[in-house]
């Protein structure tokens, strides 16, 4: 057993992980003998915009925002990728029309899905949040919250929150539309709203424009 | 694979594994990858228990604390998420496209043999030829990192010789929505 034998090993290895191989070149990787301690992996630096490594974010969609981060934070990275002799390399083995076509690729890109952010944020802007109070029987109400999905709050957290705060059940259902929401046990429209206008806990972002209370009541009952 | 891929819809269930089952997975994976028992160890204790999330059209993914670090198809091989090779690039063959296929790439596609024949791509020699059906890392000319996971179509030697059509197909890719899951 291998194993075995590690532990005697252990004290000598201890040191040694430090010099072994560059794991990123494989041939050599294959000559080294199975190590005794783990080997330490590699550390990845990850870009926060497109969350590809640095070097790739030429390919992403962002590539203006990375670069600008990259400069900021990691500055002898900028240099290593974007200095004139690093561009000037790059372009060794392409053509300068291949070159060329993929610059003109990726500010397409880049246009298209600044395009689609601002797509997407209009249409956040313009969901609205429904809070509707359900007549259950005569004196008793639930209310139910529909459409704070699109606000990219965590529903089933939403709903522990509204839980521990009313001190009653609050769970996600969902409708007969298929869509899910919010119930909550008890009239409490008029705190849920406030909630919301507050931003209290996870509930941020909403603009309270965009809120709107509503009243469902039995058909067969008038009397409130 | 993973081009669309999502968790809401996707996944059809986690249930965390047996450990007879983990045990076997623990095994095939030290066999299939070039990884020491140790390594395999670090990124998945055995105390750990392994999560399987069970997918459409037969994906398995395998998480540790509900982040991916394995995936299989039907019953194939096991591959590493693309955040693991990073982490461990030595684990997979490299095979290397050129600078000219990368955004082809980042787009999905599988790898042709002609980007992996050219000046700018790698294929192991022929002493260390890879059969088909080999996972391997997919490397970029230039580039220090990995970009893609996938599985060889034709055997190595076999693309030198055709050198057309597709050559590498592409398990996952950086950017796809794999990637773009960090925990499950």
């Amino acid at each position: 057993m291998p194993a075995k034998k590690n532990r005697d090993k252990k004290a000598a290895a201890a040191t040694a992980p430090a010099n072994e191989p560059d794991p990123s070149a494989p041939s050599e990787a294959t000559e080294t003998q199975p190590a005794e301690e783990p080997r330490p992996p590699v550390q990845v630096l990850y870009c926060a915009v497109c969350t590809f490594p640095p070097e790739y974010c030429e390919f992403g969609s962002s590539f203006t925002r990375c670069k600008a981060w990259l400069q900021e934070n990691h500055s002898d990275l900028f240099d290593k990728f974007y200095s004139e002799e690093a561009l000037q390399n790059k372009l060794g083995t392409l053509s300068v029309e291949a070159q060329s076509r993929l610059e003109k690729d990726t500010a397409k890109k880049e246009a298209k899905a600044v395009a689609k952010a601002d797509a997407a944020l209009k249409k956040k802007m313009s969901s609205t949040v429904t809070i509707k109070r359900i007549e259950r029987n005569k004196r008793k109400h639930v209310t139910s919250i529909h459409g704070l999905e699109a606000f990219d709050i965590d529903l089933k957290k939403a709903a522990k929150q509204f839980a521990s705060k009313f001190a009653t059940g609050a769970s996600v259902t969902k409708n007969p539309q298929g869509q899910d929401e919010i119930v909550i046990q008890g009239d409490v429209c008029d705190e849920v709203l406030e909630m919301i206008e507050e931003g209290a806990g996870m509930l941020k972002g909403i603009p309270s424009d965009n809120v709107e209370i509503k009243e469902d009541k039995k058909k067969k009952t008038t009397d409130d | 694979m993973f081009k669309k891929f999502q968790p809401s819809t996707d996944i059809a269930g986690q249930t965390p594994v047996k450990s007879s089952v983990q045990r076997s997975i623990r095994a095939s994976v030290l066999s299939q990858w070039k990884i020491e028992p140790e390594t395999l160890e670090a990124i998945w204790p055995k105390k750990e228990g392994l999560v399987h999330v069970k997918c459409r059209e037969h994906l398995s993914i395998y998480t540790v604390k509900g982040e991916p670090i394995l995936f299989q198809h039907f019953d194939g091989p096991f591959y590493p998420t693309l955040r693991l090779l990073h982490k461990y690039p030595y684990i997979l063959p490299m095979v290397k496209v050129d600078r000219g296929a990368i955004r082809f790439l980042l787009a999905g596609a599988h790898m042709m043999c002609p980007g992996l024949t050219s000046k700018g791509g790698y294929l192991p020699p022929k002493e260390e030829a890879l059969p088909a059906g080999a996972p391997v890392g997919i490397f970029a000319e230039g580039k220090e990192h990995a970009v893609g996971v996938g599985i060889t179509k034709l055997g190595t030697e076999e693309m030198k010789e055709l050198n057309r059509d597709v050559g590498v197909e592409t398990a996952t890719y950086l950017g796809d929505d794999l990637w773009v899951v960090q925990s499950l």
